[in-house]
């Protein structure tokens, strides 16, 4: 006789205020989703935007904007140093970051923890201090701004971007390497592989797709960077950069062109790197 | 293990050498470099390498310094706050009510984290601006006659930009350690009579919260140090967030003693933060154990560590 | 027959543990050895030094009479089934059948023959294009043998191969090991902590106490034959009671059981005066007849257990201490409170040291 009462209020309590409470958690992630995007889309939006000015309302749609991208004589320079930069960051990051993980899943030295700290201060700290810290450091060292142009966009920018996105690269494929099963290895080398064979055709093959997902998020952030590269771009602005310096002189559709294609760009670069992820489960 | 080691010890050796060589020069002196930089006397407007802690002393003892911090780090509170209330619903409703296509929709929130940033500050320009698209929209419709100056170019604006750009990267971590909650716990909260609310409160949002303290140190230190959204957005009302008078002192002013004092100041504060949020985590995330590169926490903060 | 593999005196430890403590062990070629043991109890350790993946602190080991010392795992003329199998996750069937011999600059059309041969051996033959994750544990099992078949290693080593199978498949598979180890002639040194799967297939097992062997003999022998308590206890079921050892002459002893004098068959260095247990499998103990030779226990039964096979019977002795016995089938089961008179065949009854 006492069981059943609870019982019954258990469910009771249960049936009405849940409606309530998950109407009003799905109307406000729905919110929240709407704030996230909708902003976005505008700017998208007024990329087709065929007028001069962005202003209410919209006139749809050009592509006349895209066009005046690609004889945009600054915007086709910014674009190629951006490629430039991005491709060689990766490269510095994948050399660097991909030992780097191994250092901190295999090697046991004083001053590892140090060494973990320092390599992902760049993601934790605010841009523009890793900017005046890389900044006062090539200064002092004499290495110029644009030294290395045009061949490199710079050397102070491509090594800034490397070593802030190194860290990147670390801890995806350090992340990897923990879930990685060493016993694989030991697999490898009782089938007559030697150390270097077994890293070569087991170990490598196996984190591939967390270095390659690496490389992209780093392709992707290099593309985008802006306080880092605020501080150290020598005579040739970046992509980002190039957008900023539109926009002082005001919003024009062309500038949301922009806008889109790095958008464009970056989404598929994701949309790829969370496919290989997911492969890699 | 000793005999595959001792013949490849040399190998090994070189390996390590180059991420810990890397790191050393291009991350540790220049962080020291930096440090260094704010002990510099300025002589004339050149830079001498004479020590001096003249810098500090004009940074706490001129007015314009410590109120521009305290301004930032008010900022950076309040987008904080904002920030959490709108990232945990959209969590929990992720980790918990989402059925169908749930990974898409995850990926849909964190996909704005790694594009353009630039994009989604001076969005908030063509929303905000005198002739921009919400005014011409509030016209259009009739809620007001002339277009409001006062949406764009106040602290309300950069707050409202730096509250859209940093709510996903609150969310990662929050949802991270929601998703890792085993659905037996909540019902077996439910079976020893627990209400819906009393679940959440005694299960849930305990369990939560490293991912709590994750998500808002992220937010308040990124947010802190933005100076992009400022300038874009804040007018002379607030072109004056800390990251921007390091920016104008390193540019324009060209005072860089001064300004490395100011990051000096500015990563002291992260860092202790940063510190603080560790602990926190541990006590509440169960230990070291739970603190892991990988895992969603200030541990492996940043965009790059922070796929679940 | 010179012996294909020697241990030596090997000796493990792992900073202040001794994983194997001297430890010397003989394996002639072709035969199907059991390294038998609790976990702890040095058998994996043992089959690391093999291998080469984990080196003696002292002691040697010898194949074919050379020793193994200082040479890598990949240059050892031997090859291990993993215990979760450590299939390349990345690799086919086909590549990961094919990987030693890849490693060793087989010419293609060899290794292609081979490893066809191999999967087929081991049933496999239609699945060679697959990714590990795409096979059935069983399969995977297969594939793992295959891997390590296929480079037509002197010695096999398993380490626990079958732990992760199911009970149904486990067993088909441990005919099978016995099957390829006949058929190719090839040396198996086999790890595991199940008694039940050393008995069934092995030549000789080695039971592992403490890093050290306990007693190296054939199934047989171990099961009716331990030399110790630890043996008799670790393998199948047994009826154990303490007494003191008395009046040791050759291989019979009398023991002195809850103030009962017994004669038993001494199997180990039992002496007089030594503590000493009087082991019995239940499956022997029975009903003494009125004029039954023999030792001979008063018991009272406690409870019976039907289990489908057998029924149990447990019984008290006078002092307290219980004992068991398989009840015959045909007849009927005695109700609690029964006291019987039990016996066993005296040959049965064996007295062991601790």
């Amino acid at each position: 006789m006492t069981a059943l009462p609870l019982v019954e209020s258990k469910g009771r309590r249960r049936a009405a205020p849940t409606d309530l409470w998950s109407h009003a958690l799905w109307l406000t992630g729905t919110g929240v989703f709407a704030f996230i995007y909708l902003p976005l889309l505008v700017v998208i939006l007024y990329a087709f935007h065929d007028a001069n000015i962005v202003a209410w309302p919209f006139h749809p749609f050009t592509l006349r904007w895209f066009g005046t991208l690609v004889h945009d004589r600054g915007m086709v320079d910014a674009a190629g140093a951006s490629l430039k930069l991005a491709l060689l960051a990766t490269g510095l990051a994948l050399a660097v970051g991909v030992p780097g993980a191994f250092v901190l899943d295999r090697f046991e030295f004083p001053g590892k923890a140090a060494f973990e700290r320092l390599v992902l201060l760049p993601l934790i700290l605010p841009g523009v201090i890793t900017g005046v810290a890389l900044l006062t450091f090539f200064s002092f060292v004499g290495l110029s701004l644009s030294s290395g142009f045009p061949l490199v966009p710079g050397w102070p920018v491509v090594l800034g971007h490397g070593a802030a996105l190194t860290s990147v690269v670390v801890t995806q494929v350090y992340a990897r390497l923990r879930r990685f099963d060493r016993v694989l290895e030991e697999a490898s080398l009782d089938l007559y592989a030697s150390a270097w064979q077994t890293f070569w055709y087991v170990t490598l093959p196996v984190i591939r797709p967390a270095v390659l997902g690496s490389a992209l998020l780093v392709f992707t952030l290099s593309l985008d960077e802006i306080a880092v590269t605020f501080f150290l771009v020598g005579r040739q602005n970046t992509i980002p950069l190039q957008i900023w310096g539109l926009l002082r002189r005001g919003i024009t559709p062309e500038v949301n062109a922009a806008a889109t294609v790095v958008f464009a760009v970056s989404v598929v670069v994701i949309v790829i790197w969370a496919r290989l992820l997911r492969e890699d489960r | 293990m000793s005999a595959t080691r001792s013949p490849r010890r040399y190998g090994r050796l070189l390996f390590a050498a180059l991420p810990i060589g890397w790191v050393t020069v291009l991350l540790l002196l220049p962080y020291l470099f930096l440090f260094a930089h704010s002990f510099f006397r300025l002589v004339d407007g050149q830079l001498t390498h004479q020590l001096t802690l003249e810098n500090y002393g004009r940074l706490f003892g001129t007015a314009l310094y410590p109120n521009t911090i305290l301004f930032s780090a008010g900022i950076a509170a309040r987008v904080t706050l904002a920030s959490l209330c709108l990232a945990y619903p959209l969590a929990y409703l992720l980790a918990f009510k989402v059925r169908r296509h749930k990974n898409l929709l995850y990926m849909a929130v964190i996909i704005p984290l790694w594009v353009s940033y630039l994009v989604r500050a001076y969005a908030w320009k063509i929303i905000l601006g005198q002739e921009g698209v919400l005014n011409g929209f509030l016209m259009s419709v009739g809620i007001i006659r002339e277009p409001l100056a006062v949406l764009l170019y106040s602290k309300w604006a950069v707050m409202l930009a730096l509250v859209h750009i940093y709510t996903p990267f609150t969310l990662m971590p929050i949802y991270a350690v929601l998703e890792a909650i085993p659905p037996a716990l909540k019902e077996a909260s439910t079976d020893l009579y627990a209400s819906r609310w009393q679940t959440f409160r005694h299960v849930v949002l305990p369990l939560s919260l490293p991912g709590v303290v994750a998500g808002c140190t992220f937010a308040f230190v990124l947010s802190m140090g933005d100076f992009i959204a400022p300038i874009l957005l804040g007018g002379n009302d607030s072109a004056l967030m800390v990251s921007n008078l390091v920016v104008s002192l390193f540019g324009v002013a060209f005072n860089w003693p001064l300004g490395a004092a100011v990051s000096v100041v500015m990563l002291t504060m992260t860092v202790t933060l940063l510190t603080m949020a560790r602990k926190l985590e541990d006590r509440w995330g169960g230990g070291p154990a739970g603190r892991r590169l990988d895992a969603p926490t200030t541990g492996g903060m940043g965009r790059g560590a922070l796929h679940a | 027959m010179a012996p294909i593999l020697e241990l030596q005196s090997v000796t493990k430890r792992f900073g202040d543990f001794v994983a194997v403590n001297d430890l010397s062990l003989t394996v002639a070629p072709g035969e199907f050895i059991t390294l038998l043991g609790a976990s702890g109890s040095g058998k994996t350790t043992t089959l690391r030094m093999i291998a080469g993946f984990e080196h003696p602190d002292s002691g040697e080991i010898l194949m074919d009479g050379r020793p193994l010392t200082g040479l890598p795992p990949n240059r050892r003329d031997l090859n291990t089934v993993f215990q979760q199998y450590a299939l390349f996750p990345h690799l086919t069937v086909r590549q990961n059948v094919g990987y030693g011999l890849r490693m060793r600059s087989t010419p293609a059309p060899e290794l292609d023959q081979r490893v066809g041969e191999a999967l087929d051996m081991v049933q496999l033959g239609g699945l060679t294009g697959r990714l590990p994750r795409q096979l059935s544990g069983g399969q995977q099992q297969r594939v793992a043998l295959a891997r390590a078949l296929v480079n037509r290693p002197k010695v096999l080593l398993l380490d626990e191969p079958l732990g992760a199978l199911d009970l149904k498949l486990r067993k088909e598979m441990q005919l099978e090991l016995k099957h390829l180890n006949r058929q190719l002639g090839l040396t198996f040194l086999y790890v595991t902590h199940d008694q039940e799967e050393a008995l069934t297939m092995s030549d000789r097992i080695a039971l592992m106490r403490a890093g050290r062997i306990e007693q190296l003999s054939g199934p047989r022998e171990m099961y009716e034959r331990p030399s110790s308590r630890y043996v008799a206890d670790f393998i199948g079921e047994t009826n154990m009671l303490g007494g003191t050892a008395a009046r040791r002459h050759g291989d019979s002893a009398r023991l002195t059981v809850g103030g009962q004098e017994i004669q038993a068959t001494a199997t180990a260095s039992v002496r007089d005066g030594d503590p000493a247990w009087l082991t019995v499998r239940p499956e022997f103990v029975q009903v003494a007849g009125p004029d039954t030779a023999g030792p001979r226990l008063r018991a009272t039964v406690t409870e019976t257990v039907f289990t489908g096979q057998v029924t149990r019977v447990f019984a008290r002795l006078q002092d307290g201490s219980g004992l068991t016995m398989h009840w015959p089938a045909a007849d009927s089961v005695p109700a609690p409170g029964t006291v019987l008179d039990l016996t066993w065949p005296a040959e049965r009854g064996l007295c062991v040291g601790d």
